[in-house]
């Protein structure tokens, strides 16, 4: 059975039905080759298709593309980046995405470069993603034997730190500098690397812009909602029975991903959704919404990364936070007052309430700093943080309150469940 | 054209002077960092405002169009 028969049905479109990576004569026998769309053609493909960016931010994808295609008109020349860095913790897709169907982003990247008519194409990734550099590399050499593209994709590889996939911070890496955010305006769709308008895309983004060409805008909407049309990437994990990278249509509930996914081992109490840029919700209040944006949002959240993970009531979600914060006070890029002194501090204090040794005002005053080093920063890593640990105090706040008091609870010795990478040092 | 306070918090190094050179609009953090109120600069806080930037040392201050596209603010404090 040819991959082709995918492309029909209704949740499966950038995964593969089998889990065995495609080569290019694999993409070809299913896709078929490229189409070639007038630029004109694609933007308007992609406006119709109700697109929005795979990296966490949610941003209409058409609206980019037409932004540094306008700004390109003034020079003539722009900048492609697939965003690959993928440094949320829990997230898997991108990775997973281009280990199966590197392709598919690859058409995707080639169909933007056209659009906003740009000479030079990189796709960025992270130095520990070591597996999926050689796969991109692969794939780029088995297009240039083919000949199928006229134009040179390069690969470069970022260091392992969280804000080092922020647009900014990646614009600076690919221009030859360190992986550090910049202040904005200017914002990269109005110069960005080497000072050229730059389109950063997410490498999902980039795979759904692929089929969107090929199948149009009616097709791509033909699931999910008129708001979050199509399907999604999804990590879940935490715990369920079989965690994994799977794809489901924004139409799809939270309880039957989590069920695609083998159900939970135990009773689910919370989910965090969006990664550690998200927010913990309590798993009643979501476990019947839908994914799509206006869902989510009823009860205060988003998809952000993709990222979907539950806890039962066996796990310390005050331990839990108490560790995602102190990682993500450790990856600031320490330029910014608010965010290099801020959350350190925010982090300090959480962990003496956690650990019983702060006084009950040490509540007031992580809810005063939180709402205060918000909008702050040159990038949004304190806003993110800020949002993951308010969603943590509100919906685990009996356990803040027996953590003040007892210094711990029944579970807070557990094995953690929320992953802590090791990440490089340099900014290189 | 209406403007609007920015401060650029990675040449900020809190030195402290614009709190008290505009403090109709600027506030300290905890840690000596400014908070800015980024409303739009009515006429009469503009003189005020132009001291604050002419004599920040690290020239951390500027003012932008309040629809500058490329922008990036603190959400509103509503929220
Ligand atoms: C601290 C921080 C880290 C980020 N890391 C990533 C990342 O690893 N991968 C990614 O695609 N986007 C990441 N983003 C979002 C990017 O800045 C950018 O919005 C995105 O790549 C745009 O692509 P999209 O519109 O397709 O989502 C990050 C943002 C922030 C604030
Ligand atoms: S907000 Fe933090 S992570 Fe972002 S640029 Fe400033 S110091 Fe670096
Ligand atoms: S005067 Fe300049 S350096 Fe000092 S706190 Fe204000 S903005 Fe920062």
């Amino acid at each position: 059975m040819s991959v082709s028969t995918d492309v029909g049905s209704t949740s499966q479109r950038l995964l593969p039905a089998r889990a065995v990576p495609e080569d290019l004569d694999a993409h070809l026998a299913g896709f078929g080759p490229r189409p070639h769309l007038e630029a004109v053609a694609m933007l308007d493909a992609l406006d119709a298709s109700g697109l929005r960016g795979r990296g966490g931010a949610d941003f209409p994808t058409g609206v980019k593309w037409r932004a540094v295609r306008e700004h390109t008109g003034r020079g003539g020349d722009a900048v492609v980046v697939a965003n690959a860095a993928e440094c949320e913790p829990a997230s898997f897709k991108d990775r997973f995405l281009l280990t199966y169907r590197p392709h598919l982003v690859l058409d995707g990247l080639e169909h933007a470069a056209e659009a906003v008519g740009a000479r030079r194409v990189v796709i960025y990734t992270t130095k520990s993603h070591t597996d999926v550099e050689a796969a991109l590399r692969a794939a780029i050499r088995e297009r240039r034997r083919r000949d199928d593209s006229d134009r040179f994709i390069d690969v470069l590889v970022g260091p392992n730190r969280y804000v080092a996939g922020e647009e900014t911070a990646l614009v600076s890496r690919v221009s030859g500098h360190l992986a550090k955010p910049k202040v904005v305006p200017p914002r990269p769709f109005q110069s960005g690397v080497d000072h050229l308008p730059t389109l950063v895309q997410n490498v999902e983004t980039l795979a759904h812009a692929a089929l969107i060409a090929r199948f149009g805008a009616p097709w791509f909407r033909s699931v999910g909602t008129e708001r979050s049309p199509g399907t999604a990437l999804l990590t879940v994990s935490g715990a369920v029975r079989t965690p994994g990278v799977l794809e489901a249509a924004c139409d799809t509930t939270v309880g039957d991903i989590v069920d695609r996914a083998g159900g939970v081992d135990g009773e689910p109490a919370t989910v965090l959704l969006g990664g550690y840029f998200g927010r913990w919700v309590a798993a009643d209040r979501i476990w019947n919404k839908t994914i799509d944006a206006l869902s989510l949002q009823s009860v205060g959240a988003s998809l952000g990364t993709g990222v979907l993970l539950v806890a039962t009531a066996t796990t310390c979600g005050i331990s839990e936070t108490d560790r995602v914060l102190t990682f993500l006070a450790s990856q600031t890029a320490g330029q910014c007052g608010p965010c290099h002194v801020g959350l350190p501090a925010i982090a300090e204090t959480f962990h003496k309430v956690a650990t019983g040794r702060a006084r009950p005002a040490a509540i007031d005053l992580l809810v005063r700093w939180s709402h205060d080093i918000r909008g702050r920063g040159a990038c949004r890593h304190p806003d993110g943080a800020m949002l993951f640990l308010a969603s943590a105090m509100e919906v685990f706040a009996a356990d803040l309150r027996h953590h003040l008091k007892n210094g711990s609870c029944r579970y807070s010795g557990q094995r953690p469940l929320l992953p802590i990478p090791a990440t490089d040092a340099g900014w290189w | 054209m209406r403007v609007r306070l920015r401060v650029d918090p990675i040449k900020c190094k809190a030195h402290g002077m614009c709190g008290e050179l505009f403090p109709e609009r600027i506030r300290m953090d905890d840690w000596g960092y400014p908070v800015v109120d980024q409303r739009a600069l009515s006429d009469d806080v503009l003189e005020h405002a132009r001291r604050a930037i002419v004599d920040c040392p690290r020239a951390a201050l500027w003012v932008e169009p309040v629809d500058e596209p490329g922008a990036r603010v603190r959400p509103d404090d509503s929220d």
